[in-house]
């Protein structure tokens, strides 16, 4: 039993070093018990022992500095913050785990299969006149490729309608008795609501089969063109999209947490007390984003690429730099945002409050250009859009970064601003 | 209570004795304002370079307040501060922290490092400093030198908090409260830390509500409370200025005559508690037996009586009329 030798002996040994200290610990309680009753002349006793072994400090001091190899405090502070973060596994998780799958449901969502077809109600009538014009009816909606047609009781049809089951509800006006004096032609009803885009595609694509099974005929012929050729499908709009969101959403929270932490915990405190320069302090955390950036966004990148087949168009090299530059603009938020909160909810309302106008308006799941004309010049200038503008430029269309210089500027504008000033507000204690 | 500020001790030798060795630290007038209290009230202070210096006071005293304007961390409301011959909030700060050592009485480091990443993290802020390993194995945490912080026992947590305090080779140590919530055993394991870095010639500044610890560490105390320093000496000198070396406790069955005990000799002081009564004594030998045949003339048979050294807590007890611990 080697081992339980080797420990004993090492017991052994700090039990001998402690036992050796105790005597020398009772020794000096004996001398301090003394120097308690004499103090005066005690004093200068010790001031000169003092002296002596002052100087015997200084060669040891000499002696260590020889031998010490620290780190520059920057590569200790950033290795520090890898190593926190990689040892708390729901960040892992939150930062590469979770963008993947969000990626993969919205992709899937998304996906691209044949067009999705409009979904028609024709309304029955328990008027017996009536059941075969509704048949009619029906028949001619099948007739075309993109309807799908169900037959319900009126009731049914209202609320399919209102839970968006169907986009359209159709019905037929005509009176069995009415029609064979009168009017000829059967007429109908279309009930839609008219804000729902695919109400109202519904409702043209109907009157048209509708039509056409009357007897309507075209007076100009047209051709379809279908583009569904990679990197001009929806799936090719969002996947940058969502990188410019992981990079804000993991930048603001991977910073802000940290900080805010170390901040309760006095540790911010501490190190005020060091001669640690501040900026170093600050600018670990951006460089910690800097490596983890890198692998979360080769994590989603490589995941949509390897399952949807979506492709960077443009070069490698100037995607790499667009993602530095949004990965550096979006520390230095992160900074600015968590340099003043003393809690953790603090911290967690102000960062939702900063991100919130960017996920509603940077155009990550559709084009931003679709709100106000007025809104646009502030809309152009948040950070996110900024940066969605950039990767899809270089993604999407393949186009150099030099053609979206205002975005860069508003991104390296919006990364130094806030680096200086949270250096200037940040709050130590 | 209002205390009075003329009870202040200053035992003229060893101030001189004391004044010539040079001035490591040295506060004037040092006054905080908080919203609602006066922290530090115009408090006047100097520790020597090598002396072991202890604010010794109750809970709300001003030690950490005080403290932590020393060490640059707090803006002062009035006053002048000089460490090691430096004012704070000059260029020279960097300089200035290179040279302490800082424990605060409340940091909570990284859970998630280990206690040598920790102390690594701590060395490389300082230009010149101690190898990492010596100073883990001057805190006796060799053991636990892989371990996370997260993990360790609280006596462990306070001895790597001054084990960072020490990585850059201070001049001047500042620790506050370093061994409250210990058990005794852990307490002289830092107790010996603080002994072995005075020994090699640094000048240590703390904080403590333990007797035991100001008289053991300390060539000099300060009591503080309500923000001043009420008495400021050696351990010794200060409990001699009781003019009493003994402090003998008993309490009777029976109440006794009000001032009859006053009149015993060797008494100096009596003083009334709910679970009996305290005197101040400066010849046990005489006042014992008279204490005991004044018992026995009133009949008031005694149920307990203790007696020891008297102590700090006891110099704090007769200027506030207050106990240190529950103040
Ligand atoms: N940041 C602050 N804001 C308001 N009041 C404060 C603040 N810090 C301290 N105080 C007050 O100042 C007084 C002195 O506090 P301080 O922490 O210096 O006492 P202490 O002697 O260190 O006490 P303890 O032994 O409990 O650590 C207390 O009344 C405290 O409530
Ligand atoms: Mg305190």
């Amino acid at each position: 039993m080697p081992e339980i030798r080797e420990k004993l002996s090492a017991e052994e040994l700090a039990d001998g070093s402690a036992r050796d200290e105790r005597r020398q610990g009772s020794e000096r309680q004996v001398s301090m018990q003394g120097s308690k009753r004499q103090a005066s002349v005690q004093h200068n006793v010790e001031q000169t022992s003092v002296r002596a072994s002052q100087s015997l400090r200084d060669r040891t001091r000499e002696g260590a500095l020889n031998n010490a190899r620290a780190r520059h405090p920057l590569v200790e502070l950033t290795l520090v913050r890898l190593r926190e973060f990689t040892r708390e596994p729901e960040a892992v998780f939150w930062v590469f785990v979770f963008p993947v799958l969000l990626t993969c449901a919205l992709g899937i969502a998304f996906r691209n299969t044949a067009p999705e077809k409009h979904r028609v109600a024709v309304e029955s009538s328990d008027r017996s006149g009536s059941q075969s014009s509704i048949n009619t009816m029906a028949q001619s909606l099948k007739g075309s490729a993109d309807i799908d047609v169900v037959v319900l009781s009126p009731a049914e049809a209202a609320g399919a309608l209102r839970s968006g089951r169907v986009d359209l509800v159709v019905r037929s006006t005509d009176e069995g008795s009415q029609r064979a004096q009168s009017s000829p032609a059967p007429s109908f009803e279309y009930r839609y609501d008219p804000t729902r885009p695919e109400s109202r595609m519904a409702r043209l694509v109907a009157d048209d089969a509708l039509q056409r099974a009357e007897g309507r005929t075209d007076v100009t012929r047209a051709r379809d063109e279908r583009v569904t050729e990679p990197g001009a499908r929806y799936i090719d709009f969002l996947i940058p999209g969502l990188v410019g969101l992981n990079l804000m959403g993991s930048g603001m929270w991977g910073i802000g947490f940290a900080i805010v932490s170390a901040r309760t915990r006095k540790l911010l405190k501490r190190f005020a007390a060091t001669p640690m320069r501040r900026s170093h302090y600050l600018f670990s955390f951006v460089l910690s984003r800097l490596v983890f950036l890198t692998l979360e966004v080769a994590a989603v990148i490589g995941f949509a690429w390897i399952v949807f087949g979506v492709a960077v168009q443009g070069s490698l090299v100037e995607l790499a730099v667009a993602l530095l530059l949004g990965g550096l603009m979006f520390a230095g938020i992160g900074l600015l945002v968590a340099a003043r909160p003393r809690t953790v909810e603090g911290v967690s309302g102000m960062m939702n409050l900063v991100m919130l106008p960017m996920w509603l308006l940077s155009g990550t799941f559709f084009s931003s250009e679709r709100f106000p004309e007025v809104l646009q010049p502030f809309i152009k200038a948040l950070p996110l859009t900024a940066l969605n503008d950039v990767l899809r430029g270089v993604m999407s269309n393949g186009t150099s970064l030099a053609a979206n210089w205002p975005e860069l500027i508003i991104m390296i504008v919006w990364g130094m601003v806030s680096f200086a000033l949270a250096l200037r507000l940040f709050r130590w204690q | 209570m209002l205390v009075n500020p003329t009870s202040t001790v200053h035992p003229a030798s060893v101030a001189s004795a004391i004044g010539k060795s040079s001035v490591a630290l040295r506060c004037t007038a040092l006054v905080k304002r908080y919203v609602d209290v006066l922290a530090v009230n115009e408090l006047d202070l100097e520790v020597y370079t090598g002396e072991c210096f202890g604010l010794l006071g109750p809970n709300g005293a001003g030690k950490t307040t005080t403290i932590e304007i020393l060490e640059g961390l707090t803006a002062r409301d009035g006053g002048t501060v000089e460490v090691l011959g430096q004012a704070w909030g000059t260029t020279g700060d960097q300089a200035l922290r290179e040279r302490i050592g800082v424990q605060l009485q409340e940091t909570q480091l990284a859970d998630k490092l280990t206690v040598k990443e920790t102390v690594r993290l701590f060395r490389s802020f300082y230009r010149r400093g101690r190898e990492v390993d010596e100073v883990i194995r001057m805190v006796e945490l060799d053991e636990k030198r892989g371990a996370r912080v997260g993990k360790l026992s609280g006596g462990q947590k306070q001895r790597l908090a001054v084990a960072c305090a020490l990585v850059g080779n201070p001049d001047l140590l500042f620790l506050d409260e370093p061994t409250t919530g210990l058990d005794p055993q852990a307490r002289l394991k830092l107790w010996d830390i603080v002994e072995r870095f005075q020994a090699s010639g640094g000048t240590v500044i703390l904080t403590t509500h333990y007797m035991e610890e100001a008289s053991r560490l300390c060539d000099r105390v300060g009591i503080m409370d309500h923000g001043r320093i009420i008495a400021l000496g050696t351990p010794g000198a200060l409990i001699e200025s009781l003019g009493a070396d003994q402090i003998l406790e008993f309490s009777t069955r029976l109440k006794l005559a009000e001032g009859t005990l006053e009149l015993l000799p060797g008494v100096r002081g009596v003083r009334v508690r709910a679970e009996g009564y305290s005197l101040t004594v400066s010849d046990i030998g005489t006042a014992l037996p008279a204490l005991l045949a004044e018992l026995d003339k009133q009949q008031a048979e005694l149920i307990t009586l203790t007696t020891h050294q008297a102590t700090l807590e006891d110099v704090f007890v007769s200027l506030t009329g207050r106990m240190l611990r529950d103040a």
